[in-house]
């Protein structure tokens, strides 16, 4: 089975072996796929209508809430901690990401940017909460409460001092376009980060 | 009583008895010289005797956890929702083995058995046992029935207990484990109602300090009474207002202390039936079991290096409005787990039944419990 392209990207950042806590596993996917390259470890998830799709895969899912932080977890003990197309929905994106470069060496977050053109020009010009592929929710309705651009995340892992490895952003095909090279704030649609605390 | 037995059933079953003439020395420092474990079984042990699951039953269970005993009977066994052909625990393809706790008063020993030393019941003087006592008797079961190791064991509310201690005492000897509605050890709050509940028991003028059978007694006022505290503790305020609401047995209130609303009758008629079939010196001794209960003792109360030894893999569910052994509760557990790298799935379903959800065949708890039986299948080559 072929994986989502965001997950393809993050799993081509983990090298073999590795130990990896999956934040919002979803249906353990990412894991079962990582599994097969010996890179062990848990994946949370709130909702526990897919567990039995983790269980099939032989993904060990632990359901947790991730507004209440990573605390059952001690400090640096994963190699990778992911978090893909999760941020926005959290309360506080500022304490998870502290909580993920805790308790990761590394930490690798995706998000949908809203820093987007069309997002601009809907709210710009159609006066209006923007709303796209990526972003298909109403305003009233939408679970993502927290969205941020390009440019808001890096200035917040600047804040907390995290450092920026490694940055893949793309449009929604996942593909880097001329755009997204030269302005990505403007033309990227979907970004991933690998971050560090920086030490 | 069934017409007819369920294609999904066990079936018509009878417990069998295993007689160990070696002594067994208990955790509060006294022994038996022999005892008797009575337990039923469902299914096939394979030829590599490794398809064999272990069910651990709660407070007042008992081995009959499956099936009829006779047509006569009104119920099945108390979890037959989750043992049969086909379903969750598939006694198509597991060896199903379900034994009454030592201590207990359905046929292992326990207070109402004769105690050879005096030829007489042995009544209140049984001496403690707990969840190690169990563990450690049953193992000698497993031995008798040519498990080496178990495929799974698992149990709900204390006997999720029990499943843990068996992970943590004899970790060689399960490959899974599956804790359900439990804790790693009771709260102040939980050792206060089973307080309660004993001394209900103690205060019936006809407990004799225990020696109720001599005086061609029972105590059935006071455990009747325990018993109804304890029922109360099982349902979740919804649930008991679902089923019971403020509905009156008659329409008009009559200012008295008869019965009248509906749940003043289900309480007593639980209590009545229930002191009819259970023992009360057992009951005393498995409350205390619970709050005895507590394996992070012997590792300086640190429960991550308690279940550092545990080999098995581990399922770990809770019930959202269960406040007996709430879900954090449970993920204490998990999270001394995640903390020594266990493998470890851990699920918290929504069921508004409470404690007693555990026993109920809810749909999501369905799905994960069976979609976890078949990962223990495949490991364990039952497939």
């Amino acid at each position: 089975m072929s994986l989502r392209l965001d997950l393809q990207v993050i799993s081509d950042w983990i090298p073999d072996g590795a130990r990896v806590l999956d934040l919002g596993c979803g249906d353990g996917m990412l894991l079962h796929h990582l599994q097969q390259r010996h890179i062990t470890g848990y994946g949370l998830e709130i909702d526990n209508r897919k567990f039995a799709d983790c269980i099939d895969a032989g993904v060990n899912v632990i359901q947790a809430d991730l507004d209440q932080g990573l605390s059952q977890f001690m400090d640096q003990s994963f190699d990778f901690v992911i978090l893909s197309q999760t941020l926005q929905a959290i309360k506080r994106p500022d304490f998870l990401l502290a909580e993920i470069a805790r308790v990761g060496k590394q930490g690798i977050i995706g998000f949908p940017n809203f820093g987007h053109w069309q997002c601009r020009l809907q709210l710009a010009l159609g006066g209006h909460m923007p709303v796209s592929k990526t972003l298909s929710n109403d305003w009233f309705n939408t679970p993502n409460i927290h969205l941020c651009t390009v440019q808001d995340f890096e200035k917040l892992c600047d804040d907390k001092n995290i450092s920026i490895l490694n940055r893949s952003i793309v449009n929604h095909a996942h593909k880097d376009t001329l755009g997204t090279k030269l302005l990505p704030n403007l033309f990227g649609q979907i970004a991933l980060y690998q971050i560090k605390k920086f030490t | 009583m069934p017409d007819t037995i369920p294609t999904d059933s066990v079936g018509l079953v009878s417990p069998e008895t295993l007689h160990i003439e070696a002594p067994i020395t208990l955790d509060c420092g006294r022994s038996l010289p022999r005892y008797d474990l009575v337990y039923e079984t469902y299914g096939k042990l394979n030829k590599h005797a490794s398809n064999a699951i272990l069910i651990c039953h709660a407070l007042s269970g008992d081995h009959h956890a499956a099936g009829y005993h006779s047509m006569n009977d009104k119920k099945p066994g108390w979890w037959d929702s989750a043992i049969g052909p086909g379903k969750t625990i598939d006694t198509n393809q597991f060896y199903v083995v379900s034994v009454n706790n030592l201590g207990g008063c359905k046929g292992s020993t326990g207070p109402t058995s004769i105690n050879p030393e005096t030829n007489k019941p042995y009544g209140p003087d049984f001496p403690f046992v707990t969840v190690s006592d169990w563990v450690k008797s049953q193992a000698l079961l497993a031995d008798h029935l040519g498990i080496q190791q178990w495929a799974a064991v698992v149990g709900g509310s204390l006997g999720g207990m029990q499943a843990m201690q068996w992970a943590i005492s004899l970790p060689e000897r399960l490959r899974h484990v599956l804790i359900i509605a439990a804790a790693p050890k009771l709260s102040a709050q939980n050792i206060a109602f089973n307080e309660v509940a004993r001394t209900a028991i103690k205060s019936d003028p006809e407990f004799h300090d225990g020696h109720y059978v001599e005086h061609n007694t029972l105590p059935r006022q006071g455990l009747g009474l325990a018993r109804m505290l304890g029922h109360i503790t099982y349902l979740s305020d919804e649930a008991m207002h679902e089923k019971f609401g403020r509905e009156l047995r008659n329409d008009t209130i009559k200012y008295g202390y008869d019965i009248e609303f509906q749940i003043e009758s289900y309480l007593r008629y639980q209590s009545e039936s229930f002191v009819e079939h259970f023992d009360a010196n057992t009951y005393l001794l498995m409350t205390k079991a619970l709050d005895y209960f507590d394996p992070a003792q012997e590792f300086d109360h640190d429960l991550a290096k308690t279940v550092a030894s545990i080999q098995a893999k581990c399922l770990v569910i809770s019930f959202t409005s269960d406040w007996r052994f709430a879900p954090a509760r449970s993920q204490e557990i998990v999270n001394a787990l995640l903390h020594e790298n266990k493998d470890v799935i851990y699920a918290e379903i929504e069921a508004h039944q409470g404690h007693d959800a555990f026993l109920m065949p809810i749909p999501r708890y369905q799905e994960i419990f069976k979609t976890y039986m078949q990962r223990v299948a495949v490991d364990c080559g039952a497939l």
